[in-house]
């Protein structure tokens, strides 16, 4: 796995804005996702509604979160299954291991997961020497490389066709070197050839869970290529890891979710398949798994729960704020050196390891407010980020010149009169030093700042001033 | 209290204290056990509630339009021969996998006595295989198949092809339709091992978001509407 810091944000942002081949698959998150969602959501006029309904059902259900697990895990057991609570990322990977070797495993099969990423699941098997083999086209890919994620829904959205075909020469062995891999559909063919493999021999089946049911005990997983089903059905134990917040009460709440999701991640109305699993096979089953456990992993959830960022415990998971942020379509996810990268990555990414490890992802956001508007559970993740913003700086250890700077101004904003006397000589000193373009490409202490933009400068009046005669002429 | 217990209760009691509740509270237990019991609705789109007609000419167009075919079956002889037909005309052997769903069961097979078919859960080497779908709704033309003898659950993901043959009083408007009618038959709170919701064939658009058919389950999905 290639090792990534959110620490390192500003460095890995230069370097993707200049990687001509990130930009160019880059094209690819506007091109495709943005269209699909705005014409799903068109055919759907109750969208609206949903989301608010949705976003209530789901504040219902935090507020009451300890109560909807305990009945959640009791009709888990009543059909046959088992819940396993994991406090920490370590705790779930090691009880997942303890699950696997009881099983006497030696070839895991996965569905898409970001909660397996989360406790880094496969690295911790594969130390034990179980074989871990990602099914979804996409993680696949991601594993083939060495690679995380750059997108919670679309893992190699940062790909191009030819890098992969690239890989497949160089991982899957025992095929012809010169067969042909220039389109998509080989590709996908060849990985359906390689991965079927795999499925039929797997000892042990892990999958994620898009929704958890109390009133069920049931999990669900979304997903098109139907690799979360030949993983969920084919071994003889099925493990279901996933995070806390993912219980919703009833099978109608899980409906009105449902109906957002889709469309508001890859922009369908539904996706190809969306499984319900209750328990193990049950008596004269001819198929399906004998065990079936769920992994509940809290680690820093419940935190969440009790401060500033319950909302962000609404998130689906949908990927809508990644897909429409200009930030993160200008750097692709792997600049932000966290495995959830956006606008709800900058949220959640602080939340899980620390503002400490993570400050400059609430920062990187122009605050436009299109990620908030596209959250189909209504999460404010622009206020969320600032209250991050806040923190960090409460912390105390932002560079003296950000203070420096931060309380000059404040400084002069609390005595109004030097205010607009500083402001009005500042306006047509900025002016006269853009000359005729009107833009300052150069700035004393802000050459970092200014290396990739121009500050328009101040037209001439200040705000004060044009106020202030505007009134003056209102009034006559 | 054993470690896995002290753990769960840990667990339980970080939550509790962040809400800064009990858990014992009269009213939160209330709030919950009626949610649980009463499942209420809620809004159901408009295009979910229409006649029999409207709900499968819906159905097909959505299924149409996400990459399925459709047949509509006037009778029983006509399934079994959309189905003979599918096969050959994409070079298929003439072989059939299906669970012992009584309703396949009693369709006359012997208008295709070529047609060869083995029943049990699908085995690897199966390129085609049929299922029945208990119910569907309309609204996004999804299929509820259930696991079990009947209806195995690797029938819908190992073979190439696969036929879903849905009977048209079982269309109903909208996914909460459809799970009522599940609760009806396995009780509330309650559902077999595996529900695969079934919209399309399989596909990824993982690789610069080309869609591709077949990605890891059936390449075609042939859905088969009788009466």
């Amino acid at each position: 796995m290639t090792e990534a810091s959110p620490q390192d944000f500003k460095s890995n942002a230069a370097r993707a804005l200049a990687d001509a081949k990130l930009q160019r698959a880059l094209i690819n998150v506007k091109r495709g996702f943005i269209v699909k969602r705005a014409t799903a959501k068109a055919k759907l006029p109750e969208f609206g509604q949903l989301r608010d309904e949705a976003r209530a059902i789901k504040d219902n259900t935090l507020a009451h979160l300890d109560l909807y697990l305990e009945a959640y895990e009791r009709k888990v057991v009543e059909s046959g299954g088992k819940v396993h609570f994991a406090p920490t990322a370590a705790d779930a990977r090691e009880i997942v291991l303890r699950l696997c070797q009881d099983a006497g495993a030696r070839l895991v099969t996965k569905g898409k997961s970001m909660v397996s990423e989360e406790i880094g699941l496969n690295a911790h098997l594969e130390a034990a020497g179980i074989e871990v083999a990602e099914t979804d086209l996409g993680e696949h890919i991601i594993q083939i490389r060495g690679e995380a994620p750059s997108h919670i829904i679309a893992p190699v959205i940062h790909l191009n066709k030819e890098d992969i075909a690239e890989d497949f020469v160089r991982t899957h062995r025992g095929l012809a070197p010169e067969r042909p891999l220039g389109t998509v559909p080989d590709l996908v063919a060849e990985a359906r050839a390689v991965l079927r493999e795999k499925f039929i021999a797997a000892d042990v089946g892990i999958t994620g869970a898009n929704l958890l049911i109390a009133e069920t005990g049931s999990s669900v997983i979304v997903t098109n290529e139907g690799n979360g089903d030949l993983t969920a059905t084919l071994p003889e134990v099925h493990i279901v890891v996933a995070s806390i917040e993912k219980i919703v009460p009833t099978l109608e709440d899980a409906c009105t979710v449902l109906r957002l999701l889709a469309r508001s991640g890859t922009g369908q109305e539904i996706t190809t398949y969306t499984t319900f699993a209750t328990g193990p096979a049950r008596a004269g089953d001819p198929d399906g798994p004998r065990a079936y456990h769920v992994v509940l992993l809290d680690n820093g959830r419940s935190e969440m729960l009790g401060g500033d960022f319950r909302a962000m415990l609404r998130c689906i998971r949908c990927g809508a704020c990644l897909n429409h942020c200009p930030v993160y379509g200008t750097i692709g996810g792997h600049a932000y050196g966290s495995l959830y990268p956006g606008p709800m990555g900058a949220v959640l990414t602080p939340a899980l390891y620390g503002i400490e490890q993570a400050r400059d992802l609430p920062n990187a956001s122009s605050f436009c407010g299109r990620c908030e508007e596209v959250c189909p559970m209504a999460i404010p993740l622009p206020s969320l980020m600032r209250k991050w913003r806040e923190r960090d700086f409460e912390l105390g250890d932002p560079p003296l010149i950000q203070r420096l700077v931060l309380r000059l101004w404040a400084f002069t904003a609390k005595r109004p009169r030097l205010y607009r006397a500083l402001g009005g000589a500042l306006a047509p000193l900025l002016a006269s030093l853009a000359g005729d373009r009107g833009q300052l490409s150069a700035l004393p202490f802000g050459r970092d700042w200014t290396r990739t933009r121009d500050l328009p400068a101040p037209q001439g009046k200040t705000f004060h001033t044009l106020y202030q005669r505007q009134k003056r002429s209102g009034e006559s | 209290m054993s470690a896995t217990d002290q753990i769960r209760t840990a667990v339980l009691s970080r939550i509790r204290g962040a809400l800064g509740v009990t858990g014992r509270e009269p009213a939160r237990k209330a709030v919950v056990e009626i949610r649980l019991a009463y499942h209420p609705r809620g809004t159901i789109p408009a295009r979910a509630r229409g006649n029999q007609k409207g709900l499968i000419d819906l159905m097909t167009a959505v299924l149409n339009s996400q990459g399925a075919e459709v047949s509509r079956a006037g009778t029983a002889a006509d399934a079994v021969r959309v189905i003979a037909e599918d096969l050959s005309a994409h070079g298929l052997p003439s072989a059939l996998r299906m669970g012992g769903d009584p309703l396949l069961a009693a369709l006359p097979w012997d208008g295709a006595p070529a047609l060869q078919r083995r029943i049990g859960r699908a085995e690897p080497m199966d390129r085609a295989a049929l299922s029945r779908a208990i119910v569907a709704a309309a609204e996004t033309g999804t299929l509820f198949l259930v696991s079990g003898a009947d209806n195995p659950t690797t029938l819908a993901f190992l073979p190439e092809a696969h036929f879903i043959l849905v009977d048209a009083r079982d269309i109903v408007g909208s996914y909460e339709d459809a799970f009522d009618r599940l609760r009806a038959l396995y009780g509330e709170g309650k559902l077999p091992r595996t529900v695969n919701l079934i919209s399309g064939p399989s596909r990824t658009a993982d690789i610069e978001q080309t869609i591709v058919a077949g990605a890891h389950g059936p390449k075609r999905l042939h859905v088969v509407i009788l009466g």
